[in-house]
């Protein structure tokens, strides 16, 4: 027992000295973790199941992200106003590329499923077969070695809080969520389209009996969940760069926040990020980097035992 | 030429176009981390002889191929009545008894006589390693997924458990042997699989209280974790070294002395046993009052419980039951490769597997072994014989297609269960 009080004590000297640079770089991934949550939140709200091949939605907006930095930027780092060109336009070519293989993909793997009325069990094999091809394929064209994104900028801290700098990568990041986050908001509780989703998500079939065209919204959704996942990727990658299997672990983790939050909930995808981003960022002073991932995991067995609704409740179409 | 401009013919010639387009990019040339779009350049537009008539890019040969491919499809469909003929005629000759027992000892013979038939060295190891131990892993994956309908991404975990229990008791792993001694490696089997079903029992019991979909998710990490632990647990597995010292099987039996060496033949012989064993005691367990409770819980969960049917229970066994059979090839992989590595059992290997119990046929225990033979038959010779560009790492494009493919055209599999399409069949008449 006086082991285990030793380990802790000298662990929490260190814990204590970079906490808030540890709880800053939490939120910086638990943003992303978030955006991603959110594409399995809305596709699980209006299709009850999981999309296993969100974490390739992921992959491909690095990729896309990444080709268009490296031949838009010649060989020095831009500063200045061209800067936040190439942030935007790395943005828009992640998030688009995203979208539109969501849309693709609920296409090819989910749609004739869907028509048949297939079991459950189907649409997850499919999904899970679209994965492995896709990342499989990725492999093989774009190489099975990590490679490093051109930088739009120079990363630099900005300011500090409580002693700990805050770099410019989690000020991007921040700021593009929180506008993200506002127009999704915006789109699904305003407008007609939003409305739309909500309805398939409350109950289909009575939904399509009211006109609402089940196809189109459920494509709608795909693309929505898709863009938000294809700009996580592309500003992932802006950190850690791309690889081929970059998508699965971040993926498995932002599933575990949708959950955490309760699945079926924009806001609680968007809360169950932000904290498990957080957990996992501190945790580094206690747990041995190998088993780092084994943390998130544990969360997601834990939640799913004992509370499988999530800290803000399913929700599904209730509130979007 | 009006008639043919139709949205529908323009939607399909797009449809093949992009198609033969993907086909074109899977099979070929890689691309490389420096110049990312070469390998779609060259699966495009490499020269290639087209039916050795004349040579030109990769994507019209593609294109006509995916032409006449329709065409043939659509000629087999208008002479539907002739097709449909030779189905009839091929299911009155299989549901003939007589001539399915006697298909069934040709086979078995064959099965017997192949190693004296194939003398190639590695085929016969291929044999053994890598198409009967798959089949094993596809018989048990079969239970939870085809029997009990739980898609289990981390079967491998049981697989690992099997292979490095082996390695325990038989005293190669860093740790102290199980029960202080080096044991014989047939003693394994026992312990190895009783290990793998308590594991299957440990992991079922918190996970199978989930729906579907969570438990496909929660089971993909399990798989991960295990891996984790393999390749960092240095003292207990011996990390991502593994263990290269696994003894081979060995009989010390009165006046009957034997010893499995490397020849992979004897192998073979020992699988097979074991193939059967599991086999017969799957299906008897499928028509069991067990097998019957299983196809309850896949069909409607709420209504086998509301009929006295405990879900969890019945779950969790078809975990521990199918742990059994791929805690048993972890054994045979052990032991005839001597080695034990966290590189074997990764989550590729677990969507391996369910490749091959989907194509087989969910449920159809002649549907999985078939499967499991033809497709690592096919994997084993392109690695054996590889096509130009061909990577050993490519075989999991065309898996990953396959899945889809046979989720959208042919669910039930390549033989499918009958009693499945028994309740399918019931099903589609009840809707119509």
């Amino acid at each position: 027992m006086s082991g285990f009080f030793h380990y802790f004590s000298s662990h929490f000297e260190s814990f204590r000295g970079e906490f808030w640079a540890l709880f800053f770089g939490g939120i910086g991934s638990g943003i992303i973790y978030a955006m991603v949550a959110i594409g399995y939140t809305m596709v699980y709200g209006v299709l009850r199941l999981i999309n296993f091949a969100h974490s390739e939605i992921f992959m491909i907006g690095g990729f896309s992200g990444f080709f268009v930095l490296k031949y838009g930027i010649g060989s020095s780092t831009p500063s200045g106003l061209s800067s936040v060109f190439f942030v935007i336009l790395g943005i828009l070519a992640g998030g688009i590329a995203g979208s539109l293989s969501a849309v693709v993909l609920e296409r090819v793997a989910y749609r004739p499923l869907r028509k048949r009325g297939a079991p459950k069990i189907a649409y997850l094999i499919s999904a899970i077969g679209a994965s492995y091809f896709l990342i499989n394929i990725a492999a093989k064209e774009f190489g099975r070695i990590g490679q490093s994104m051109v930088q739009p900028y120079t990363d630099h801290a900005v300011f500090t809080i409580f002693g700990a700098p805050i770099q410019m990568y989690t000020i991007i990041i921040l700021i593009v969520s929180v506008l993200m986050f506002l127009a999704l908001d915006r789109i699904v509780s305003a407008t007609k389209l939003g409305r739309g989703i909500r309805a398939v998500a409350q109950d289909s079939e009575t939904a399509s009996l009211m006109g609402v065209n089940i196809d189109k919204t459920i494509a709608v959704t795909f693309l929505l969940g898709g863009f938000l996942g294809g700009v996580a990727g592309f500003l992932y990658a802006m950190n850690f760069g791309v690889l081929y299997s970059m998508g699965f672990t971040p993926a498995l983790k932002a599933f575990t926040a949708a959950v955490l939050g309760g699945i079926g909930n924009l806001r609680g995808a968007v809360l169950g990020g932000l904290i498990l981003g957080i957990v996992e960022s501190l945790s580094v002073s206690f747990v041995n980097p190998a088993y780092i991932d084994v943390v998130a995991f544990a969360i997601l067995i834990l939640v799913l035992m004992f509370r499988p609704t999530g800290i803000l409740g399913e929700r599904l179409g209730r509130d979007a | 030429m009006k008639t043919l401009l139709t949205k529908k013919t323009l939607k399909f010639v797009g449809a093949l176009f992009i198609l033969s387009e993907l086909a074109a990019i899977m099979t070929g040339p890689p691309g490389n981390p420096t110049h990312q779009f070469d390998g779609f350049k060259g699966s495009l537009t490499d020269p290639t002889s087209l039916l050795g008539l004349f040579t030109t890019s990769r994507w019209i040969v593609f294109f006509v191929y995916g032409i006449l491919a329709s065409l043939i499809v659509y000629l087999v469909r208008t002479k539907q009545n002739v097709v449909g003929k030779v189905l009839e005629a091929q299911r009155s000759v299989s549901a003939n008894k007589t001539f399915r027992i006697i298909f069934f000892i040709a086979l078995v013979i064959l099965v017997v006589l192949l190693p004296t038939l194939i003398k190639d060295a590695f085929w016969q190891n291929a044999m053994v390693s890598q198409i009967a131990v798959f089949v094993l892993l596809a018989l048990g994956l079969n239970v939870v997924t085809g029997f009990a309908g739980l898609l289990d991404l981390g079967f491998v975990a049981f697989y690992a458990v099997g292979a490095y229990a082996t390695a325990w008791c038989t005293g190669a792993l860093p740790l102290p042997a199980l029960f202080g001694i080096h044991l014989n490696t047939f003693y394994a089997i026992p312990i190895a699989i009783a290990l793998a079903m308590i594991s299957g029992i440990i992991l079922g019991i918190p996970t199978l209280r989930l729906r579907g979909d969570y438990l496909a998710i929660v089971t993909l990490g399990f798989g991960e974790i295990i891996t984790v632990f393999a390749n960092n647990l240095n003292g207990v597995t011996g990390g991502a070294m593994g263990t290269g010292q696994v003894p081979h099987f060995a009989i010390h039996v009165g006046p009957v002395n034997y010893v499995w060496g490397i020849p992979p033949v004897p192998y073979y012989y020992l699988t097979i046993v074991f193939v059967g064993i599991f086999m017969i005691a799957f299906s008897l367990l499928e028509h069991s009052r067990v097998g019957r409770a299983w196809t309850a819980i896949r069909e409607d969960e709420v209504a086998a419980e509301s009929v006295g049917i405990n879900p969890l229970k019945y779950k969790v066994l078809a975990f521990a039951i199918g742990a059994a059979s791929a805690g048993f090839a972890g054994v045979m992989t052990a032991a005839q490769s001597n080695y034990v590595t966290p590189a074997t059992f990764t989550l590729g290997l677990s969507i391996n597997v369910l490749v091959l119990v989907i194509f087989g046929g969910m449920g159809s225990i002649t549907g999985v072994v078939f499967g499991a033979v033809v497709i690592q038959t096919i994997t084993m010779y392109l690695i054996h014989n590889p096509p130009a560009g061909y990577q050993p790492q490519d075989l999991y494009i065309y898996i990953g297609a396959l899945l889809v493919i046979m989720m959208i055209f042919r669910p039930a599999g390549m033989i499918p269960s009958r009693r499945r399409s028994r309740a399918h069949a019931s099903a589609a008449s009840g809707q119509e």
